[in-house]
């Protein structure tokens, strides 16, 4: 699975995508918050300036008045960084776009732990727990440039609002050029029968090096890409929980209400399958490179591989 | 509609309101009282809004930002035919009903769900600069408190209505200079509304917000500014109930039934003084 083609940015992909809808959908428009730079968008705005609504650094309003756009019948995009679309705005993104209806896709740049040694007011490891519990919203976190393609071509074409989360590094390869995205549904990867891991977007490939070590081990896991939070493949992980004895979530998001929440939620109808929820702790994060960062917190492929190995060993 | 006929509506639609009010025994009594003129301004001598041009892109739209003030605009869309006057009669605040004590749009006319304050400008600033993009002569128009104007959402959009020359938006502030908790000037002071609008980039214009007349005046008047406008309406809370004008505790309270017989009394005196003008 894992190619050794070129590394992109979730940005650089989004741009482009959205660079090449603009042929076909004149509907299409960018809203940011002082964020062009942030977005990778400099070269769409420069492009198309008739495509681009600058708000200023006022998230709140930005979600406000694209949900007014899009009650119009425009396609607006919104691009700030994750924490502050996903917790400044959030009673806009409940009220004026999700409760009213609008077809307004979020788009949460630099997302997680992605501002490294920015601190914590820039982190968001909160914005699956609050966006998930927002009825009529969904909520994606792709794992890989083939993912944001194929994700944005849905979005392109879907009518109903959605919250993306992506992060700043350039993404390692987990799929191939023909993914095909289908909303509510969640991949498997690479199987296993001994364990099954369970992890979203950028923990996604760490996840599957685990798997690797794991297999030299001699201890085969399953993978599954849960990129699609919401909706939620409950289908999917019903049957992962009638498989598997133990199950493991692996996510760059505070423990409390994130993948390992929602996955419990399923899980806990099989009182026999074991879960395990990684992920940060619930406290003000450690600040570091993101890298040093995953490392401290046991996420990334040493500490899920360890994990694994002590939960296997209980 | 004549002046005459306007003013007639005014008194009929307050009546109704403070019947539905009192017969459910819920809403905001004083608060659609405040603004009864400003809406049977927009309805009746403004707006070019009909049931039957309603999805026509070029029509005007109408945003209730202080959305609590929800009673005096279901009386109007009921008059109006877009709602069935026996539905809401009978299914206001009742369970599983639509009408319920904020804007829905699950209501024919209206166009978004509002309740929760500071939203409604902003979405007029969406709706009025995709307006412009589309080529389209519609208007909108944003109905406002001023205990509002606390939140800072609106400061957010009224920058950007400045910052856009949104000159197809006209927000009206239902200015009674009473809120909730007492006055706005001291439950926090906006005051004066005029310049900080004026700040933010706006045409601002005053009026008396319980004259009818004046308000369909300045709420058609064109607008060469180049500019997003402002209406300061000054209107009194509780207005044309004579025990409720004024007072704060009457955002929304319930007449008892001597309050109810004698504010019909005076709805009724109102009326018969207009079929004598």
């Amino acid at each position: 699975m894992n190619n050794t083609d070129t590394k992109l940015t979730a940005n650089a992909v989004i741009a482009e995508t959205l660079d090449k809808a603009t042929a076909t959908d004149p509907d299409l428009l960018v809203v940011t918050c002082d964020s062009r730079g942030s977005a990778g968008l400099n070269a769409f705005t420069n492009a198309h300036p008739d495509r681009t609504i600058e708000m200023g650094i006022a998230e709140q309003n930005a979600v406000t008045v694209a949900a007014g756009m899009a009650h119009e019948g425009k396609h607006p995009f919104v691009f700030s960084p994750a924490p502050f679309l996903s917790m400044r705005s959030i009673e806009q993104v409940k009220v004026d776009v999700a409760f009213n209806k609008n077809n307004v896709k979020l788009i949460g740049i630099s997302g997680g732990n992605s501002y490294t040694w920015l601190g914590n007011t820039h982190h968001s490891l909160n914005d699956v727990a609050i966006t998930r519990a927002i009825p009529d919203l969904e909520v994606y976190q792709p794992c890989d440039k083939y993912q944001v393609k194929a994700l944005f071509k849905y979005l392109l074409t879907s009518d109903k609002p959605a919250y993306v989360r992506v992060g700043k590094r350039k993404l390692d390869n987990v799929y191939h050029e023909d993914f095909e995205f289908v909303p509510g549904k969640a991949t498997t990867i690479r199987e296993g029968k001994d364990i099954c891991l369970i992890s979203t977007g950028e923990m996604l490939y760490f996840t599957l090096e685990a798997a690797k070590n794991l297999s030299e081990l001699g201890i085969e896991a399953e993978v599954v890409d849960l990129g699609s939070i919401k909706p939620l493949d409950t289908e999917k992980i019903a049957e992962l929980a009638q498989r598997f004895d133990h199950l493991v979530t692996v996510e760059e998001h505070d423990v409390i209400n994130g993948i390992g929440a929602a996955v419990a939620t399923e899980v806990a109808k099989y009182a026999y399958a074991k879960l395990d929820i990684l992920g940060f702790p619930d406290e003000p994060a450690i600040q570091g490179s993101q890298d040093d960062v995953f490392h401290y917190y046991g996420l990334d492929a040493e500490g899920i591989t360890n994990s694994v190995k002590n939960i296997l060993s209980k | 509609m004549n002046t005459l006929d306007l003013k007639k509506k005014a008194v009929q639609l307050r009546k109704n309101t403070w019947q539905l009010i009192y017969n459910h025994k819920n809403g905001h009594t004083g608060s659609c009282l405040s603004c009864a003129d400003i809406l049977v301004a927009l309805y009746y001598g403004v707006m070019n809004q009909t049931l039957d041009n309603l999805n026509d892109p070029d029509i005007d739209t109408y945003i209730q930002s202080k959305g609590h003030a929800v009673e005096i605009w279901y009386e109007i869309l009921a008059d109006k035919g877009y709602i069935k006057q026996e539905d809401l009669d009978n299914g206001y605040s009742t369970f599983n009903t639509p009408f319920i004590g904020h804007p829905t749009t699950e209501i024919k006319g209206m166009e978004f769900h509002t309740g929760s304050l500071g939203h409604g400008l902003g979405l007029g600033v969406g709706v009025a600069l995709a307006s412009k993009m589309n080529h389209s002569k519609k208007r909108t128009f944003v109905l406002m408190g001023d205990g509002e104007q606390a939140e800072g959402s609106i400061w957010e959009a009224a920058m950007a209505a400045g910052n856009y020359n949104l000159d197809n938006l006209i927000a009206i502030v239902d200015h009674n200079e009473l809120q909730i908790s007492g006055t706005t000037n001291t439950v926090m002071r906006s005051n004066p509304l005029t310049d900080k609008y004026r700040a933010f980039g706006w045409d601002v214009q005053e009026v008396n917000g319980n004259d009818v007349e004046a308000l369909v005046e300045i709420l058609s008047k064109e607008n060469n500014t180049n500019k997003p406008r402002v209406i300061i309406a000054h209107t009194v809370k509780g207005k044309g109930v004579s025990f409720a004008e004024n007072r704060a505790d009457w955002h929304h309270k319930i007449p008892t039934e001597e309050e109810y017989q004698k504010a019909l009394k005076e709805f009724d005196a109102q009326m018969e003084a207009l079929e004598n003008e």
